[in-house]
């Protein structure tokens, strides 16, 4: 099949930033004394279930990455060029397509078979009824929904949890003969060692956490084609598609932030300690200016800046997704302004103290030039910093971009966010009953999220820490 | 210390002037009045004459920085940089794109946050104290791990939840005070138990593992194992010597987030209808109105400035080891 690759500013940065993850990987794998505080991570029970959480989110962050037009159909015409929809979608929209097409005529309840409201509906009689009119996609196939649906969930949902079971069982099996001819010894002997949670790495609970994982992966696929798991939202569209579409905005804010971000608070911070004087007064002064605003106002006074300049300036930009993608990139880089004193604080400080080390007095005394110095002596000793702060950072900024997008200077109201998807059902909080899906679905996604980033970062804050490592 | 105080004092000023061209810029550089004009008059079908009719009524028909047509000293200060910038110095706001006298609603608007951001400062400084010398007191039992883990699990769930969770639990199924709104005087009381509370629990999880690590860290020192030795009890060790030490980098924590106190929670006040300044920023970045925008960064600025100079005074006063330099 044809179509017309896409790349979305956004995404060609999160795929630069793959690339330097893979690449800093290959090259900590040659370095011992770097891997040695890897190891320790990689030795953690919960680092390692946390790890395969985040994973999960990284894939479908990566699979809603890949963005490409799809060709009009043929309306007959030769033509000499292919004509390609307007329309942006990604690889992870097209896996989705039952969930993305499957549109209501607004709310309905997770695994509903009537509408949330009710409608005037005509009898055969001629007299009018206000009642809650069937859905068109959701709990369709059943003829008396009040009666089967329970029947029809459970049974579902045993052929899910069969399904994922079979699934996680391969894996296992796969996994232990790989590391069983790894370690040399029998399959039984490697079975026995992961399952008495013996091995180095914790593969017990890796395991334990992919079954959770996967079972709930597949008994959401299941259902999902039958039912709207997770409800429908005002315009009908299914809330569960949209809390998974949320996931790379999320990750985007979390990552490109500190992308962005990392190389001027790197560079300042290095270069305001190493070299003092004029330098270090005129970069204090600038990351002190720029922290003493408070963040959410100096995000609000430039995205509404921003906001005029898209209002006033239509023409520079072609599609909706582009325009949304720019902002959603403006936003990581005001984020970034506003969150990178700190590292650069603490880089600045960390730089004093090793300008003063003997090794670099002596290499200063042999006469190696000042960015060499940094490049290959003061830079190697602060990454363990940048590290430990770029990975606790992210949490926070998933969280804050709910915020935002409740204040009104979040992502742009047509990206699909977890701060939309909360600020949109606030509107529905004074409803009764309650609309209460969308809240709970994007709070349940984002707390997965932030849980499990907030687990993996204590543990690779406690390893790389020397300070905490000493004890 | 007066002079070291004067001191600190004039260092705020060149970092004020910095906020406030970088304000200037962001506002009037980057988007012409122009701009701003014809989005707040809708974008379509839209006059010039209208345009330069809004401008003049708030003034932004003026020239940016120079005006060539006035003459001595008005050629500085008959600009939009001099009207609009340099006189937030004297905390001379203006006006607000609807007309409003925005240093009035400020000194207004300011009690009611205060209101709220005081007490549930103080209600969580004090359950975060509790909790934290409560897992410090059992460290390294289950006790201890387990309360990590659940302040880690608290520290994930976003603060909307806890508002709209609290909402939802306490006025609308218990009915025990209203979902939103503000009244002065003894009344108010009603309105603020659960902005309080909820500003209290969101914060208990970040809050106590924070304080933990200072307690654990305090605990590590020499004189605490002196006074185990002298024969004391672990819980006198702890709420005396430990306590006392820890309390210099937890109250230099506190000095510096005093003054913003002022502006309120955004989130907060406008969940819960509190007409305080948090809420005022709301409205004004919904309306687009850049002017009482502008002046809530300069007047967030001077108070995080404030801020910083009370907390090195705090620093001095109460740690007897940090001299005036």
């Amino acid at each position: 099949m044809h179509f017309l690759p896409v790349v979305l500013p956004t995404d060609a940065l999160i795929f630069l930033l793959l690339v330097t993850v893979v690449g800093f990987a290959l090259y900590v794998r040659g370095k011992e004394h770097l891997r040695a505080p890897w190891r320790e991570v990689k030795r953690s029970r919960m680092a390692a279930a946390a790890l395969v959480v985040l994973l999960t989110y990284v894939l479908i962050g990566l699979l809603d990455s890949l963005h490409f037009r799809l060709p009009l159909p043929d309306n007959g015409a030769a033509k000499a060029e292919k004509e390609y929809s307007v329309e942006v979608l990604s690889l992870l929209d097209v896996i989705a397509t039952p969930l993305r097409v499957r549109v209501e005529k607004t709310y309905s309840a997770p695994f509903a078979a009537h509408l949330y409201t009710r409608e005037a509906d005509e009898r055969a009689d001629g007299t009018e009824v206000r009642v809650f009119p069937r859905l068109k996609h959701g709990g369709r196939h059943l003829q008396d929904p009040d009666n089967e649906r329970a029947a029809d969930i459970l049974a579902a949902s045993a052929r899910a949890v069969a399904i994922s079971v079979l699934i996680w069982v391969g894996v296992c099996a796969a996994l232990t003969a790989a590391l069983a001819w790894r370690e040399r010894i029998s399959f039984k002997a490697m079975a026995r060692r992961i399952l008495r949670g013996e091995t180095e790495t914790p593969w017990r609970i890796t395991l334990a956490t992919l079954l959770v994982i996967l079972t709930f992966a597949v008994w959401a696929a299941l259902l999902s084609l039958k039912y709207h798991i997770l409800g429908t939202d005002k315009v009908g569209q299914d809330v569960f598609y949209q809390a998974l579409k949320s996931i790379r905005t999320g990750l985007v804010i979390g990552t490109l932030t500190t992308l962005v971000m990392l190389p001027f608070a790197v560079l300042l911070g290095i270069m305001a300690g190493y070299f003092r004087g004029v330098a270090d007064d005129i970069i204090q002064y600038v990351y002190t200016t720029l922290s003493s605003i408070p963040g959410v106002l100096l995000i609000a006074a430039a995205i509404l800046s921003l906001q005029v300049y898209i209002t006033n300036h239509p023409e520079q930009f072609d599609t909706l997704a582009e325009r949304a993608d720019l902002r959603l990139l403006f936003l990581c880089i005001i984020l970034g302004i506003t969150g990178w004193a700190g590292l650069c604080r603490l880089l600045r400080g960390e730089a004093l103290k090793l300008r003063e080390m003997e090794y670099i007095q002596a290499a200063q005394a042999f006469g190696v030039g000042h960015f060499k110095i940094i490049w290959r002596h003061i830079l190697p000793n602060v990454m363990h910093i940048v590290l430990i702060s770029v990975v606790l950072d992210f949490s926070g900024l998933v969280l804050a971009e709910a915020v935002l997008s409740y204040v009104g200077v979040g992502v742009d109201p047509s990206t699909l966010s977890w701060g939309n998807m909360i600020n949109g059902a606030r509107m529905e909080m004074a409803r009764d009953p309650m609309v209460w899906w969308s809240l709970c679905a994007a709070f349940m996604f984002m707390f997965t999220l932030v849980l499990a980033a907030n687990l993996f970062s204590d543990v690779v804050r406690d390893a790389f820490d020397p300070r905490l490592r000493k004890q | 210390m007066i002079a070291y105080i004067t001191r600190r004092i004039l260092y705020a000023i060149p970092i004020l002037i910095g906020v406030n061209l970088l304000t200037f810029a962001l506002f009037f550089v980057v988007n012409k009045p122009d701009d701003m004009a014809r989005v707040h008059l809708g974008v379509k079908h839209v006059t010039p004459q209208a345009i330069e009719k809004w401008k003049a009524e708030r003034g932004y028909d003026k020239p940016l920085v120079f005006n060539n047509s006035a003459s001595g000293a008005a050629q500085f200060t008959d600009t939009i940089f001099f009207r609009k910038s340099v006189l937030l110095f004297v905390f001379d706001f203006g006006r607000s794109d609807d007309g409003r006298d925005i240093g009035l609603d400020i000194r207004e608007r300011m009690w009611p946050s205060l209101a709220i951001a005081l007490p549930a400062l103080f209600i969580g400084l004090l359950a975060n104290i509790t909790f934290a010398l409560l897992m410090a007191f059992f460290r390294a039992t289950y006790i201890d791990v387990w309360g990590v883990v659940l302040c880690v699990v608290l520290m994930s769930i976003s603060g909307l939840f806890y508002i709209i969770g609290g909402q939802y639990l306490i006025s609308k199924l218990l009915h025990i005070v209203p979902i939103s709104g503000y009244d002065s005087g003894v009344q108010s009381f009603k309105f603020i138990l659960l902005p309080v509370i909820i500003g209290v629990v969101s914060g208990i999880g970040s809050g106590s593992r924070w304080y933990r690590t200072i307690f654990l860290e305090e605990i590590g020192k020499d004189y605490v194992r002196t006074a185990r030795a002298k024969g004391l009890s672990e819980l006198r060790v702890l709420f005396y010597h430990v306590l006392k030490n820890a309390m210099i980098p937890i109250l230099t924590g506190v000095v510096v987030v005093l003054p913003l106190l002022f502006m309120g929670s955004l989130i907060m006040e406008s969940f819960f209808g509190i007409p305080g300044l948090g809420s005022y920023t709301i409205d004004a970045i919904n309306a687009q109105d850049f002017a009482i925008v502008r002046a809530m960064v300069f007047l967030g600025s001077v108070l995080y400035i404030a801020g910083l100079i009370l907390t090195d005074i705090s620093y001095t006063l109460v740690d007897p080891r940090v001299r005036l330099g």
